[in-house]
């Protein structure tokens, strides 16, 4: 999806811009899956994912991991570990995760992979970072201007009202 | 130095990993391991269970087969391959929690993956939430409708169930047409302003498999297939995973 993502903005057909961020400064991080990264598609896809997220919240406001791309940290929200009933032990593997999120001080951290979004957001709450966890395709919506008001579950308070399709 | 060399007694007694070694290519390196701990020092499972990544390994290596298909660590390792990444002879510790997992009694594995992999199994959505291909175009459609109507530039958005030859098959996971509808609509107006040819299937439109956590190959194997099956019947070039 994040080849196809960054394809499409190349090519001028999702004319994404970050306009919306340059004064609200609103600052993001963005978790690699490893299924994606590491396990499949290598750096080169982190690579793209990059491009979309500048593109869509402005490189000045992106501030990476460490360490990133394929020797990123599992969130420990994959290999089932969401459904197999050890939480205490989950919550504990996710610790890591969490530590690397709150030492960017970002405020959003972007997870387009749907295990990551559940544990990083319960890692969120968890372990009291209070940051908020979104999918790409929120951002993508946002930049665009075509974001409703009913599309915004995963935004925080100050993202709510910003750009609001229809409004 | 020794002056005579030590002579191992016995024949070795460990199966496990030589089961596991004749399943991989390269017998996955397990036996090269350099004992260097690179794997266990950026492992996020090391300490859990007083296990971690190298030590599950040596003791494979030991033939303790025993105390590594009881274990319920492999229940906590993500499999994310990162001890892979960080280990200078590439050794696919991995594969062996898979088949750690694997070994278990079917019944004696975690009931949570056991669940919703039998749900995915019960009809052809093979949603891990159960949902049925009705209850999933009936949601799609209540919702493409909603917005079409409230938001003008999208009056002519669609979202497509088993449309033959379109370019794309995307999946989906189940928690947005199950407990948050409108989660679906922002890659909806993506496609629809790119302009791509995209349809979800009837059949096999869950992209959740876990079936494959479950270390269950036949049923995994029947949810990837139901999936891959619908897109070639389809006719479409593309599997697109969802983010």
């Amino acid at each position: 999806m994040y080849q196809y993502y960054a394809k499409w903005i190349r090519e001028g057909k999702l004319k994404v811009n970050s306009d919306w961020n340059k004064d609200l400064k609103v600052k993001f991080t963005v978790q690699d899956p490893c299924q994606i990264v590491r396990k499949s598609y290598g750096d080169v896809v982190a690579d793209d994912l990059r491009y979309v997220v500048k593109s869509v919240v402005g490189e000045e406001n992106f501030i990476d991991m460490t360490p990133n791309k394929s020797n990123n940290y599992c969130c420990g929200g994959g290999g089932g570990a969401l459904q197999s009933g050890y939480k205490k032990q989950r919550l504990q593997y996710g610790m890591v995760k969490d530590k690397q999120i709150k030492a960017t001080k970002a405020d959003y951290c972007i997870a387009a992979c749907h295990n990551c979004h559940s544990q990083i957001h319960e890692l969120s709450k968890y372990y009291g970072g209070n940051y908020s966890v979104v999918h790409l395709w929120t951002l993508l919506c946002l930049s665009l201007g075509i974001l409703g008001e009913n599309e915004r579950a995963y935004l925080g308070d100050d993202l709510k009202k910003v750009a609001v399709y229809g409004a | 130095m020794a002056e005579q060399a030590i002579k191992l007694g016995g024949k070795r007694k460990s199966i496990f990993i030589d089961k596991v070694k004749k399943l991989l290519p390269e017998g996955g390196n397990l036996n090269l391991c350099l004992t260097c701990g690179a794997c266990s020092s950026g492992c996020p499972a090391t300490g859990l269970e007083n296990m971690d990544p190298r030590k599950f390994l040596r003791m494979a290596a030991l033939g303790l087969d025993e105390e590594l298909t009881s274990t319920p660590w492999i229940w906590m390792c993500t499999m994310c391959y990162r001890c892979v990444y960080a280990c200078p002879m590439k050794i696919d510790i991995p594969a062996l929690v898979y088949a750690a997992r694997a070994s278990w009694p079917r019944e004696k594995r975690p009931k949570g993956l056991v669940g919703s992999c039998d749900m995915a199994l019960r009809n052809m959505s093979r949603s891990a939430m159960g949902t049925p291909p009705e209850d999933f175009a009936f949601v799609v459609g209540d919702v493409l409708e909603e917005y079409r109507e409230a938001q003008p530039e999208f009056k002519e958005m669609k979202a497509p169930i088993d449309k033959k030859g379109a370019h794309f098959f995307l999946n989906q996971n189940s928690r947005e047409p199950v407990t948050e509808p409108d989660e679906m609509v922002p890659l909806w107006k993506i496609l629809h302003l790119v302009g791509a040819d995209w349809t979800y299937g009837s059949k096999g439109w869950a992209a959740e498999n876990y079936c494959m956590f479950l270390a269950d190959d036949d049923s995994w194997k029947k949810i990837i297939e139901t999936s891959i099956d619908a897109a070639k019947e389809l006719g479409c070039k593309v599997f697109l995973n969802t983010e």
